[in-house]
């Protein structure tokens, strides 16, 4: 089971969140213009990393907030956690957004519904892969 | 029909042999639906000169860590088609690939718990009738007939309100279905390669040519994906992606027992799926953990929920000991159907998103891949599973039939 520092009620039990799947997909900025190729993309496509994924968790039985969380998809470690609408910290590795559609936008989190996590930085339980100091993404939220 | 002797091994099975420079076709992943495609690209193609690549042992992936059970019992006329060909080839295939694997046809109950239940299942034993599946509605005192250790009281949180059952369902050997399809493609002179990680693929244009691997580079004229939980990398691999999320899926199994549990019981509503293997485990199931994971581990709640409900259905259960527990990685969609077909990349063929449910489709599975491969166009029956899918909007939804929450 993983144990899961969520940012505003400190760590606790897998069984109180639910998955929401990868992170930073934004929702297409122009959806009149999208193809059916675009939608499915949109619709279907997400990454599926062997390794270190962003991806979206709800603290549902908690604060009912979303957050982001950087976890390796092998050994289950979590790297970090940190609010909706930030970059994801370890900015060097290759960027999901690489892989959007053409014309969707790049804005982070237009598709949640949660509000902004509170003012900490990352809650970085990082590795060597994403050093903390350098990985912190700033408050900014949408 | 349990407690059978397990089937003597042939003295032969497979030889290993070194990688060759070249073959006409090359499948990646020597689980079963990897061999079965081997098979009967052999039998059905004429195409001999092939070879399936396994990055670890043979059929020590999710063709050693699954449940077993066989059945057809799906929704939709896609999948009924699809699956019920599987479970006609099962029936016939012991004695094609002259192996015995102990297919044994003992059942599947799918239980409902619920009115939406009822209702879900009673539709469906009318669309497998329609379909030319085997299937009738059970009320509780039937379920209670055909597996007494069940309780059917009403006072149990979930009480059981009845099920559907397909007679000609059940469970076979798993690791003998594999051993004995490997034993033919090895007679028939398909190259077994154990130890082969694919690393990269070859390509002239948009033509895949060839296969990077740890035992050097192999030029091939095919590339069939048979990996499941990793179709998704290999894709990526090859410059494409798939619609595909994969997920760890446990399972575990009780110490012998004597014989008490006589058909397979599923649930989809308070999630365990139960059978005895012939030699006395209880074998259970239940449902993939929620998050994305390669790591072929899964979460202990995950099945301290299964105990639970596989206590309050079977309170004989209670003093049973877990023996050991594992994980699987599947391959899911969002529809919970499988792909199979042609992919973005030229002489590549891909089939995956099996989710839960792919040993049962194994036979079909290998047969109708075996056909894209060889011919370059679909078979009648795994045209509708095309990745084009998601961009026509043609979905299979099977969430409901998939008796496994993914």
């Amino acid at each position: 089971m993983l144990l899961i520092s969520c940012p505003n009620c400190g760590s606790r039990d897998e069984t109180e969140f639910h998955y929401g799947g990868q992170a930073h997909v934004a929702y297409p900025e122009n959806p009149n213009e999208l193809n059916d190729r675009e939608w499915a993309e949109f619709l279907f496509y997400r990454d599926n990393t062997k390794g270190a994924f962003a991806e979206r968790w709800l603290h549902s039985t908690g604060c009912r907030q979303w957050f982001n969380m950087l976890r390796d998809t092998v050994t289950y470690e979590i790297q970090a956690v940190y609010p909706m609408g930030t970059p994801r910290p370890d900015k060097a590795a290759p960027a999901p957004a690489a892989s959007e559609s053409g014309t969707a936008s790049t804005a982070p989190d237009s598709t949640t519904t949660g509000s902004a996590g509170p003012s900490i930085a990352a809650t970085s339980i990082a590795t060597s892969t994403a050093p903390p100091s350098t990985t912190a993404p700033e408050g900014a939220t949408k | 029909m349990m407690a059978d002797l397990l089937p003597e091994h042939p003295d032969f099975l497979w030889r290993n042999p070194e990688p060759k420079s070249s073959y006409d076709a090359v499948i990646v992943g020597g689980g079963g639906h990897g061999l079965a495609t081997a098979y009967f690209l052999a039998k059905n193609h004429g195409m001999t000169n092939i070879a399936v690549l396994e990055k670890g042992w043979l059929a020590g992936g999710n063709m050693a860590r699954n449940t077993t059970i066989i059945r057809s019992n799906y929704l939709w006329d896609e999948s009924a088609a699809i699956y019920e060909h599987a479970l006609k080839l099962w029936e016939i295939l012991p004695e094609e690939l002259e192996y015995d694997f102990l297919f044994s046809q003992r059942g599947v109950m799918n239980l409902a718990h619920t009115l939406g239940d009822v209702r879900e299942s009673m539709r469906r034993v009318g669309a497998n009738k329609l379909n030319g599946v085997d299937a009738e509605w059970l009320d509780p005192q039937q379920v209670k007939e055909l597996c007494p250790i069940l309780n059917i009281s009403d006072n149990i949180r979930y009480p059981v309100m009845g099920a559907t059952y397909q007679p000609r369902a059940g469970i076979a050997k798993h690791d003998h279905v594999a051993w004995a399809f490997a034993r033919k493609c090895d007679e028939l002179g398909v190259d077994i390669i154990q130890n082969c990680e694919v690393t990269g693929f070859i390509k002239d244009g948009n033509r895949v040519t060839g296969v990077k691997t740890n035992q050097g580079t192999i030029n091939t004229e095919k590339v069939g994906l048979c990996a499941a939980g990793h179709s998704s990398v290999l894709a990526e691999m090859a410059g494409f992606r798939l619609p595909i999320q994969s997920h760890p899926l446990q399972a575990l199994v009780s110490e012998l027992h004597e014989p008490v549990h006589p058909t397979v019981v599923m649930s989809n509503h308070v999630h365990v799926y139960v059978s005895q293997a012939h030699k006395g485990e209880l074998v259970m199931g239940a449902g993939v953990d929620s998050y994305n994971g390669y790591g072929q581990r899964g979460s202990f709640h995950v099945i301290e929920h299964q105990m639970a409900a596989a206590v309050e259905l079977f309170p004989i259960f209670a003093r049973a000991h877990v023996l050991r527990t594992w994980g699987g990685i599947v391959d899911t969609t969002l529809d919970a159907s499988p792909i199979v077909g042609t992919t973005p990349v030229d002489n590549m063929f891909v089939n995956c998103g099996w989710g839960t449910g792919g040993f049962k489709g194994t036979p079909a599975a290998g047969l109708t891949f075996a056909h894209t491969i060889a011919t370059g166009t679909p078979h009648h029956l795994n045209k509708p599973f095309a990745l084009e899918r998601f961009e026509t909007g043609a979905l299979i939804d099977e969430h409901g039939a998939a008796a496994v929450a993914h």
